[in-house]
């Protein structure tokens, strides 16, 4: 069955489903939700999904929102098939669980707020809050030492192979590597997250999903 | 050998706690002085690098984030206690996405009401009337979706208890208690019987009863 994914490819949250797709080898159609219309908020949307965001998949009966939430039931259900995103013992499935959660709460978190402040507001002609930029790059630069400390000794985020904490990270990397000027200072500067995105970004799927975007 | 909980005082660490006392797991627990800034000292991120509570550990097996060690607690129990998991994976499915939607919606402006309207008093902070104000709309808005929800599901996921209602308990009470804006759960009929059903279990009271944080006993 081919798996209907309801958003815009060239949006991050859409994106995080699209890659976990496309490293486990399921089919997917792509519904295009036309962000910049918000079309999102209109009601035949808010069907598929009540707060009026992207992603929604519907796989025959199988509704889900939540990027997160989607990649992890179509890791489990197809852990045998494609790339295992998740770890074949429990306690190493729970550390991979722990990192996408520190993507969500804490690199997220930061993240969505500097992008929307240096990439987007600029976009809309509205004027962006620079202290707050400088205030969350510094909460950002902290985070990243964590993370270049963490990479340091092991070459994925949960350990040896990459999974689904590595994956989760990749579409609002590409924000910040690609779309801003700020992927020098934060993550170039730091050999580890460095080395770390550079492996992660030449893998096949993420490629074939750059296609795609067609940026 | 025995699992530990760092912090369990606080309400991000009351989420993996409520999930043990359910299970049925015993436990022990290590406080951790956030006020005197034990989190940040280097014995405590040698096991949690981001200075941020709880942490679980398990031998020398360690996990950290809320909602991670609730998924593993929950996994790891499976036999044992209340299912909250669901019987499937569509289930799991869905209560992965409630859970997740109190991760990405419902915490951020209940965590900044928290902040704005119960600490910020305590430990001498400015309350920034605009952050309650947008909040306070912000959750009113997620919490007409619960209303719809719950009118036609007992429970967020399906008709059954799961990580996804748990994981609400602890500033959720903050919320009805401290914040002084229980009229936002109250007000709506079926996120209020929600509230009623899951805040009265056995297991919650029990959280409560004996995790209870002393904020009159907070410095200032």
């Amino acid at each position: 069955m081919v798996v209907k994914v309801y958003g815009q490819i060239k949006a991050a949250n859409p994106q995080r489903v699209l890659l976990c797709f496309l490293e486990k080898g399921i089919e997917f159609e792509v519904i295009h939700v036309d962000l910049d219309q918000l079309e999102q908020k209109k009601p035949e949307h808010l069907l598929r999904q009540p707060f009026g965001q992207v992603p929604a998949i519907e796989d025959g009966d199988l509704k889900l929102f939540e990027s997160r939430a989607i990649v992890r039931y179509y890791a489990t259900k197809y852990a045998d098939q494609g790339t295992d995103l998740l770890g074949k013992t429990l306690e190493k499935r729970a550390i991979v669980d722990q990192w996408v959660e520190v993507e969500n709460n804490y690199l997220y978190a930061v993240a969505l707020p500097l992008v929307i402040n240096v990439v987007f507001k600029p976009k809309f002609g509205e004027p962006c809050d620079v202290t707050l930029i400088e205030e969350l790059k510094v909460k950002f630069e902290k985070v990243l030492d964590v993370y270049e400390n963490r990479l340091a000794t092991n070459r994925y985020l949960a350990g040896d192979e990459f999974t689904l904490a590595d994956l989760t990270h990749m579409p609002g990397m590409r924000y910040i590597m690609n779309e801003t000027t700020l992927g020098d200072g934060l993550v170039t500067s730091r050999e580890n997250v460095n080395r770390w995105w550079n492996e992660i970004s030449a893998r096949p799927a993420w490629k074939k999903l750059m296609d795609l975007a067609a940026y | 050998m025995v699992l530990t909980i760092y912090a369990p005082l606080f309400a991000s660490s009351k989420r993996a706690v409520v999930t043990l006392v359910e299970k049925g797991v015993p436990f022990e627990t290590v406080h951790v002085d956030l006020m005197k800034g034990e989190h940040r000292k280097p014995e405590y991120i040698a096991i949690q690098p981001f200075g941020k509570i709880p942490v679980l550990t398990d031998g020398d097996y360690k996990i950290f984030e809320s909602r991670a060690i609730m998924r593993y607690v929950a996994e790891k129990y499976r036999s044992q206690g209340p299912d909250l998991l669901g019987k499937t994976i569509e289930e799991r499915g869905q209560v992965e996405q409630w859970l997740d939607v109190e991760a990405t919606s419902y915490h951020p402006p209940l965590l900044a009401l928290t902040l704005n309207i119960v600490f910020a008093p305590l430990m001498g902070f400015p309350a920034d009337e605009n952050v309650i104000k947008e909040s306070e709309e912000k959750l009113g808005e997620v919490l007409d979706v619960y209303e719809a929800q719950l009118s036609k599901n007992e429970y967020l996921a399906g008709d059954f208890v799961s990580l996804a209602d748990l994981a609400h308990l602890p500033f959720t009470e903050y919320l009805v208690n401290e914040i002084g804006k229980a009229y936002l759960i109250k007000d709506r009929k079926h996120v209020s019987a929600w509230w009623d059903k899951i805040s009265s279990r056995p297991a919650w009271k029990e959280v409560c009863e004996k995790y209870a944080l002393p904020l009159s006993a907070l410095p200032l």
